[in-house]
């Protein structure tokens, strides 16, 4: 990518530099004092302070503007540019910095929102509960499994990509209708598909299933069971999205390749294999990569059907969490859960990626 | 001939398949929500063929022809929820744009170098928080909002979502900017206009479909968000996803409010879907295609 230079740099005056300093510096002491203050108060070491961190949150919006006026006065267009940036990336790195290192904090402790107690630094005996909560390990289990079915959502999904991009009537409309679940927010889809259309006496899916034979359809009784209704409300959301994907990556393929392979007299499912296929390998992995992003996350659908149930058979490590800060209150340990579970994802993610990687340069 | 004849039966017929399942759950919702009691319980499906249209979910919901004109808790309710998903997803939706286009013209267009990070860098730092998962998150936040008096704010629900949506405006935006020329800034910079002139006169109106793309897709992620809400806010600040969850717990086959309720809180969504489809579509493919 060209980089975009001015021809002219705005020159910056020794005076306007020293004063954007001495704002960036002023600033910086202000917003210090303000959190040393409240830091104080809040140990009950010093009297006066505020009620709550409020200010300190003032004093770090205001740090934020006078660094960048700080910034521009001392850097001139280089401050400007900075400037572009500056605001989303401060805004990241406090929204996501302190929480990520305050949680690391929390998970050392031994903290129990109903208890009376309050918190208490307990070393390892979180990581210690950790390795032998069979609870936990078993929604792990179970995020395989989910994981596991987007190769089935990508199989279904690149089907219907493969519908819409034939020579079709109506194709706005049927783009549409299969966009549309993808729109829902679970929630909705939890009442409408899980307790609803699923539901064991009066919904249409269990009167069909009577109606085919099958006795008594209950779809979340037993554990197997439970988990791919579950898994498949999840691929009924998702699936759009893979296809919107595909369905993108098939379109930007150029006609004659396929054109020409029908003329050499291949069948459609050699034209696939040998050239549509590989040819949509780059966005085939891209949209599977993002989607197990997403499946990592899964916890919607599961907290509103099945609340996990019966037995821990749908849990995701998410919704498990969500129970252990809701139900029980156990903020230290969820903590802790919720940081190990981050460490997994990056390494599992960053194997992923580099699988991706290797898979690309092996096929391209 | 023939044969192609039966490939294009069997092409409509899978079509017409899947579009059945995708539709059918929303047909579903909006029916249940005119049925009562008896046609819930004897499966009925086609409103006037087997069963006659009923208000009663409506009503429970205040929003039926015979009962807008009074007074309604319910409705007063369900209102609020849904005057909160909108300020929260309408305002993170613009928060994030506000922050984020300037960021993503300036990783297209500036070399940045701060520390050891370069441009490359910075991109994979933001797209990076995407895969921080809601859970790691919830629990620092709960505790932080608290320290600031943010739990149950509207605000603070804001901050939330700008954060969750800022990856994907960014990853978005940049790729626009990509796209647009650099002759056309280097000319307006010829012509005397400042770094932050031609962005806002010149770029930004140019990309205006990408912006527009990833507002709606951020908006509809924010509309649909649970977790966070879930846990930072109670009473003031619930939103539409909370308040149908909490509803979604009671047993019994009160369905008639139950779909009423969920038909009003997709139907924005349902709209948005069939309206600005090619938005939502260029947003989620933005990049991945190149």
């Amino acid at each position: 990518m060209e980089q975009l230079v001015r021809m002219t740099p705005r020159g910056v005056s020794r005076a306007r530099q020293a004063a954007g300093r001495w704002l960036i510096a002023g600033s910086s002491s202000l917003f210090a004092a303000v959190v040393l203050v409240q830091a104080l108060h809040t140990t009950e070491i010093l009297g006066l302070g505020f009620d709550n961190w409020r200010p300190a949150l003032y004093a770090f919006v205001l740090w934020c503007i006078a660094l960048g006026v700080g910034l521009v006065m001392t850097r001139g267009e280089r401050g400007h540019q900075l400037l572009f940036l500056l605001p989303a990336l401060l805004f990241t790195v406090a929204v996501v910095i302190f929480p990520t290192f305050f949680g690391l904090y929390i998970a050392f402790t031994d903290w129990n929102l109903s208890s009376v107690a309050g918190r208490r630094f307990n070393g390892l005996d979180n990581i210690r509960t950790l390795l032998g909560d069979a609870f936990f390990w078993n929604a792990l289990g179970n995020m395989v499994w989910y994981v596991l079915s987007v190769l089935v959502q990508y199989a279904i999904a690149f089907g219907l990509a493969l519908l819409l991009n034939a020579e079709i009537r109506a194709r706005r409309f049927f783009r549409v209708a299969f966009l549309l679940p993808f729109m829902l927010s679970p929630v909705a889809v939890s009442w409408m598909i899980g307790k609803s259309i699923m539901e064991y006496r009066f919904g249409p899916a269990a009167t069909l299933a009577r109606l085919l034979g099958w006795d008594s359809p209950a779809f979340f009784a037993s554990p197997w069971l439970a988990r791919s209704s579950i898994t498949a409300m999840d691929a009924w959301v998702w699936i759009p999205f893979i296809m919107i994907l595909l369905l993108a990556g098939l379109q930007a393929l150029p006609h004659e390749v396929s054109e020409a392979a029908k003329v050499d007299g291949a069948s459609p499912w050699q034209t696939f294999w040998k050239i549509t296929f590989p040819l949509m390998l780059p966005v085939s992995l891209t949209a599977v990569v993002l989607r197990i992003i997403f499946e990592l996350k899964l916890a919607d659908i599961v907290i509103n059907v099945t609340a996990g149930g019966p037995g821990g058979a749908t849990d995701t490590v998410s919704s498990f969490i969500y129970r252990e800060y809701r139900d029980r209150s156990n903020v230290g340990y969820g903590t802790m859960l919720a940081e190990f579970y981050l460490v997994i994802i990056i390494v599992f993610v960053t194997g992923l990626l580099a699988l991706a990687n290797r898979v690309m340069r092996r096929f391209t | 001939m023939r044969q192609g004849a039966a490939r294009r039966a069997v092409i409509y017929a899978l079509l017409a398949l899947w579009a059945l399942i995708s539709l059918f759950p929303i047909y579903w919702t909006l029916t249940t929500s005119f049925k009562t009691a008896v046609d819930v319980t004897q499966g009925h499906l086609v409103p006037w063929l087997d069963f006659e249209p009923d208000w009663r979910g409506w009503r429970s919901l205040g929003l039926s022809p015979d009962r807008i004109g009074e007074v309604s808790t319910a409705r007063q309710e369900f209102l609020l929820r849904f005057a909160n998903s909108i300020t929260a997803s309408v305002g993170a939706a613009l928060l994030a744009i506000f922050i984020g286009a300037p960021a993503a013209y300036g990783l297209s267009r500036f070399k940045y170098k701060l520390g050891p990070w370069r441009n490359d860098d910075i991109s994979f730092f933001f797209l990076s928080q995407l895969i921080l998962p809601p859970v790691v998150l919830a629990l620092p936040f709960l505790v932080l909002y608290k320290g600031l008096a943010m739990l149950d704010t509207k605000i603070g629900l804001i901050v939330v979502y700008t954060l969750m949506v800022l990856p994907i405006v960014i990853w978005i935006l940049r790729d626009q900017f990509n796209a647009i020329p650099i002759e056309l800034e280097q000319a307006a910079h010829v012509d005397g206009a400042s770094t932050w002139g031609a962005f806002l006169r010149i770029v930004l109106p140019i990309a205006s479909p990408g912006i527009v793309a990833a507002f709606i897709l951020s908006v509809v992620l924010c509309w649909n968000e649970y977790f966070f809400a879930a846990l930072l806010t109670s009473t003031d600040a619930k939103t539409l996803p909370v308040m149908l969850a909490s509803q979604t717990g009671s047993q019994g086959i009160d369905w008639w409010s139950m779909a009423a309720l969920a038909t009003a809180a997709i139907a924005p969504l349902v709209l948005i879907g069939i309206f600005l489809e090619r938005y939502i579509v260029k947003g989620l493919t933005a990049g991945a295609i190149k």
